[in-house]
């Protein structure tokens, strides 16, 4: 139990739910804990292969087998996948030593298998970024991590403890355009990029490595939406919900990275709650219907978590977003149709950071949108 | 002299101004907490680092138990202290918050156990 917390052995998790800086698994073994005192059932080895529009679903594992069961209500918190070499597009042999970052993670600090000594990231991602540090830690020679875009994807902690710690150079607007090897990687060539992304001819640096990792974005996990028929959001790629996390299938919801994909767990921690307390509501034939303001992204923003706002009256809405690009002293700006609700001063906004906002319940149950805009200054 | 720094103590990241003067009080600005006053002082006096890593396991459902560090590490230390807990074995069960490496390389630093298993 506690998904992908037992592989990130580093701390940085529970700052906000426990004001203790705590590592990934000690964060999972108190949630254990709690789940252990109230006396929950629980499978683990056991996967779910089907999911249905009536709630309805089926698990398999070793002891029991095939089994199906029926849902009063079902929250979906599958987590996220890693993209992966094949759905990158790398020019090249085909060798051993390419795999993401998150599986030389998961070999590192589960089986305590170090998967190459001279080592190279594409992408900085924070999953790339801890393993660039947890790789040397182990003794391995990260020769640097290239980032297509001119910024990091990663948080701005992990750049300064990951890599210029340990002189790790970053390459952002870099991309690797070739890899070398027959049956183990041998090198790798990264060459600048312009502005439309393409390599620059004559900007091309080779690099002797036997490893390259890949940290180059999350995706939610959804093998099991469309059999039940849940709509998924272009942008955050999880299912469309609402501010009880409610998808569109009446007693099917959502939270964590399943949903949209998160840098905090604690957030993760109180989307569940919220989740979790609303499938209850649902179970005791609490939730009612209700029109539905929409939430939309502006100006500089990607999406907003929940999508839709129930007209009725109920918790105050935490709205989760990202922004598009990098910003410098910008105003956040929430309006209810067209009228200013709150504006919010920021002096950095990265893309790599998701931002939350608090807004009181009974201040947009007027509305019919609610838009999420940044100004810039 | 403003130097601009990123607060590393928790994910929040923040980016702070901090300033010396000649004095060498220090004035920092743009962090969240208290705790990004103390980072900046320590930063610019003697940088320190929490370090996680894990230790080998028998008899777990993994191979790997991870352990941290009790107090935060001089950075100079680091690679030295993990280097050395490559000779700890442990076996199972170990309860999180046990001690597996005692005083490791004199330092006074204890490792503990950041799970059950
Ligand atoms: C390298 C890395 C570093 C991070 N660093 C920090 C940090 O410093 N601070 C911080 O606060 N957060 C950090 N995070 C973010 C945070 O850890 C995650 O966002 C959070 O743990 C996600 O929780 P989740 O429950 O949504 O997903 P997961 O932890 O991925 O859990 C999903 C679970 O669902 C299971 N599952 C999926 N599909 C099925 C199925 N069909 N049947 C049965 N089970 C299934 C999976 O096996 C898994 O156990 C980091 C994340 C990573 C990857
Ligand atoms: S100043 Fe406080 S809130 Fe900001 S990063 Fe540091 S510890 Fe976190």
């Amino acid at each position: 139990m506690g998904g992908i917390l037992q592989q990130c052995i580093h701390s940085g998790f529970g700052v906000e739910m426990f004001k203790e800086d705590l590592t990934g698994p000690e964060y999972a073994e108190r949630y254990i804990e709690k789940m252990q005192l109230a006396g929950l059932e629980f499978r683990t080895n056991s996967l779910v292969t089907e999911l249905h529009e009536d709630r309805t679903l089926v698990y398999t594992n070793p002891i029991e087998g095939y089994v199906e069961v029926q849902g009063k209500a079902v929250i979906l918190t599958m987590g996220c996948f890693e993209r992966t070499p094949g759905q990158i597009n790398l020019y090249g042999d085909r060798p051993a030593g390419i795999m993401t970052a998150g599986t030389a993670q998961s070999f590192l600090n589960k089986d305590g298998f170090l998967v190459g000594k001279r080592v190279f990231i594409l992408g900085s991602g924070d999953i790339g970024l801890i393993m660039a540090r947890r790789m040397t830690l182990e003794g391995a020679e990260v020769l640097g991590v290239a980032e297509l875009n001119p910024y990091s994807s990663g948080l701005a902690r992990n750049i300064v403890q990951c890599l210029d710690d340990f002189d790790i150079p970053l390459y952002l607007s870099h991309t690797v355009i070739q890899v070398i090897g027959s049956s183990r990687l041998e090198s790798i060539i990264i060459a600048e990029v312009d502005e439309q992304k393409q390599p620059i001819p004559g900007t091309e640096k080779t690099f002797e490595v036997d490893t390259l990792l890949l940290s180059v974005g999350l995706i939610p996990d959804r093998h099991l939406t469309a059999q039940a028929g849940i709509k998924l959001h272009p942008r955050t790629g999880g299912p469309i919900v609402n501010n009880r996390y409610e998808t569109n299938v009446p007693g099917i919801f959502a939270a964590g990275n399943g949903l949209h994909v998160h840098d905090l767990v604690d957030w993760v921690s109180l989307e569940g709650e919220r989740a979790g307390e609303s499938a209850a509501r649902y179970v005791q034939g609490e939730l009612t219907d209700a029109e539905l303001i929409s939430t939309e992204p502006g100006n500089g923003i990607i999406y907003v978590v929940p999508h839709y706002v129930l007209k009725q009256v109920d918790e105050d809405v935490r709205f989760y977003f990202r922004v598009d690009n990098v910003y410098k002293n910008v105003k956040v700006n929430i309006y209810k149709d067209d009228e200013l609700l709150k504006s919010l001063k920021k002096n950095v906004m990265v893309p790599a950071e998701m931002e939350m906002i608090k807004v009181a319940n009974q201040d947009i149950l007027d509305a019919s949108r609610v838009r999420i805009e940044v100004e810039v200054l | 002299m403003i130097k601009e720094m990123v607060c590393v103590v928790c994910p929040v990241s923040c980016r702070m101004k901090v300033d010396v003067n000649a004095a060498g009080d220090i004035f920092v600005s743009g962090n969240k907490c208290k705790r990004g006053v103390v980072y900046a002082e320590k930063e610019l006096t003697n940088p320190t680092r929490n370090v996680s890593t894990t230790v080998r396991i028998e008899q777990g459902v993994h191979s790997r138990l991870p352990v941290k560090s009790d107090v935060e590490v001089p950075k100079a230390l680091v690679l030295d202290l993990v280097k050395a807990l490559d000779n700890v074995l442990v076996t199972a069960p170990i309860k999180m918050g046990s001690v597996v490496a005692e005083n490791v390389l004199d330092s006074g630093i204890n490792f503990i156990a950041t799970r059950s298993m």
